[in-house]
């Protein structure tokens, strides 16, 4: 069982590897990171604050752009082409199909998060020459940023279970921008009365809470990132992983493969 | 043990967008296929041959019916470490060659890592693709990949093959080499479940065939019983150019080619006819039944069963 779930998760990390686009979208993500230096270089005193803010977010929103870019297909693509039929009549059960292919993705998204993290620390190099203790926080943002591709990757990979890739990337984007404000949302909630109070408290806590994830202003401005956050962030997206995954796999233990 | 028991399977369908209404793919089918035999499964384009092989193999899954595979129940998963299965019309992940596409096959039917690397080099070389091998599959022609969907089919040495549509896309040499396989595989023990329209493949190769047409199954046994049940008629071959008048008079169609004459008579002319030429002192040379060919079959079981559906409408 572990071993075909780690086969499947290792031709899905080939394929994104051999997948030119893929290539693009990291080149692009260099490529701002890399501009970062040059703005940094006209914000006289807050170079480095500017490389931080802008190296992560660019990191953070390539990633979120190839991990909703190939989840999309994960699933679908291997049914329109199907490619699935001669995997699905070996020994390999549905659910392991699913879970193989997530841990497929999210090895790649640490992969290009790792090279892309680079990109940002050379920046940083760049512009102050140093790196001081409070840089290391930029790992926490990181961490941070792969625990919110995990969601992304399972949220795609429930949609692709049941939807064409365009629906499926509508859906996972929108609820990616609904959740990067789940803070406000929640706070409108709490505002809110009637029915409109339950309607958007169900949304707020249905939503995934990209908020809570995004700590790279406050690394930006060498604030600490308290343990209890980190705790707190790592079990929610696990929940919330395994939760959207145990729904695709219960849409697609069902579904007939025409 | 029959190597395939497939007791009442039926496939229902929801069509339609807004207003869903069911449509029937498979009736009720019930057919069992026995161990160590080629077996056909004939019929039209749509006529469910492709919904049967995809409910076997788990990809859909029944409105009602079951089926047993080797001896098991067919959901369960270790059967299908057993069997083997080529789609129709396969596409394979393009970005992978042809080696390592086998290889991570292989991995998946937990084929031991010691002999695989052995097995896909003995697999390239029996489907005709070892000097191709380090090639990605998205170079490769139609007729290639269905090679190489043959080769995924058999790499971790199955009980039983299903090929549905396996000579699609190759030419008259690889479509040869298709039929020794299957026979080759027969030879080794291995049940063969195929697919086709092409029937003449079906007759070269079948020990027994199911026709299916509309969802429904119309006729199985072997090519023999099936094609000489249908017509009952005798080909006579007599020396001479003569055709004696009683014979004519029979109304048989008769050639005469060369110094031989062919005539066509029902099988209760037969012994008339022999009685005849014995009188005429024609030199009798051969008395065959005659066996409609699996096409003519074929074609008249499909326009039976036409006519019998515009009857009931």
């Amino acid at each position: 069982m572990k071993a075909r779930i780690a086969h499947i998760a290792s031709n899905t990390f080939r394929e994104a590897v051999r997948d030119r686009v893929l290539y693009n979208l990291i080149a692009f993500a260099l490529l701002l990171s890399g501009a970062a230096v040059l703005v940094g270089q006209i914000s006289i005193e807050i170079e480095k604050l500017v490389v931080i803010n802008l190296g992560l977010t660019a990191v953070s929103l390539f990633g979120v752009v190839i991990a909703i870019f190939i989840g999309i297909g994960l699933v679908s693509k291997e049914i329109e082409k199907r490619t699935l039929y001669t995997v699905l009549s070996r020994p390999v059960r549905r659910w392991e199909f699913i879970v193989g292919k997530f841990f497929g993705l999210a090895g790649t998204l640490v992969v290009n998060t790792f090279f892309m993290a680079i990109g940002v620390f050379a920046a940083l190099f760049y512009v102050s020459r140093t790196f001081v203790r409070a840089d290391a926080m930029i790992f926490v943002a990181l961490y941070f940023i792969v625990l919110e591709f995990l969601i992304i990757c399972s949220l795609s990979l429930l949609f692709s279970s049941f939807s064409s890739p365009l629906l499926s990337a509508v859906f996972a984007f929108s609820l990616f921008v609904i959740g990067s404000f789940a803070e406000d949302l929640r706070n409108f909630a709490g505002m809110a009365h009637g029915v409109s109070r339950w309607f958007a408290t169900g949304a707020a806590y249905l939503v995934p809470n990209f908020s809570a994830f995004n700590v790279i202003t406050s690394i930006a401005h060498e604030q600490p990132v308290a343990g209890q956050l980190i705790l707190q962030n790592t079990l929610y997206a696990l929940f919330y992983a395994i939760m959207a995954l145990s729904g695709a796999v219960l849409i697609f233990e069902h579904r007939d493969l025409k | 043990m029959p190597a395939i028991e497939i007791l009442g399977l039926e496939k229902t369908y929801s069509v339609g967008f807004w207003r869903k209404r069911p449509k029937r793919a498979l009736h009720p089918l019930t057919l069992n296929v026995e161990d160590g035999e080629i077996f056909g499964f004939l019929g039209p384009n749509g006529a469910g041959k492709t919904t049967t092989l995809k409910l076997l193999m788990g990809l859909v899954f029944p409105t009602a019916g079951s089926a047993r595979i080797l001896g098991r129940d067919w959901t369960d998963p270790s059967v299908k470490a057993q069997i083997g299965f080529l789609p129709e019309q396969p596409y394979f992940y393009d970005y992978l060659t042809a080696h390592e596409l086998l290889e991570y096959y292989g991995q998946l039917s937990g084929v031991p890592a010691k002999h695989r690397k052995q097995r896909v080099e003995q697999v390239l070389h029996q489907v005709g693709l070892r000097d191709v091998q380090g090639l990605q599959l998205r170079k490769f022609s139609k007729g290639m990949l269905q090679r190489v969907g043959i080769g995924q089919a058999i790499l971790h040495d199955p009980k039983l093959v299903f090929f549905d549509e396996p000579m699609s896309g190759l030419d008259p040499m690889g479509r040869r080499e298709v039929r020794d396989l299957m026979e080759q595989l027969k030879h080794d023990g291995k049940t063969v479940f195929f697919s086709t329209h092409i029937l003449s493949d079906a007759e070269a190769l079948c020990d027994r065939v199911a026709v299916i047409h509309k969802g429904e199954l119309r006729d199985v046994g072997a090519i023999e019983d099936l094609t000489s049940s249908v017509q009952g008629k005798v080909e006579v071959i007599w020396q001479g150019t003569q055709i004696p008048a009683s014979i004519k008079a029979m109304g048989a169609e008769c050639h005469v080619s060369g110094d031989r004459v062919r005539a066509i008579i029902t099988e209760n002319q037969q012994d008339a006819v022999i009685d005849s030429l014995r009188r005429d002192r024609c030199r009798l040379i051969a008395v065959t039944p005659v066996r409609t060919s699996l096409e003519a079959y074929f074609v008249e079981k499909l326009r039976r069963a036409e006519t019998v559906a515009g009857r009931a409408v």
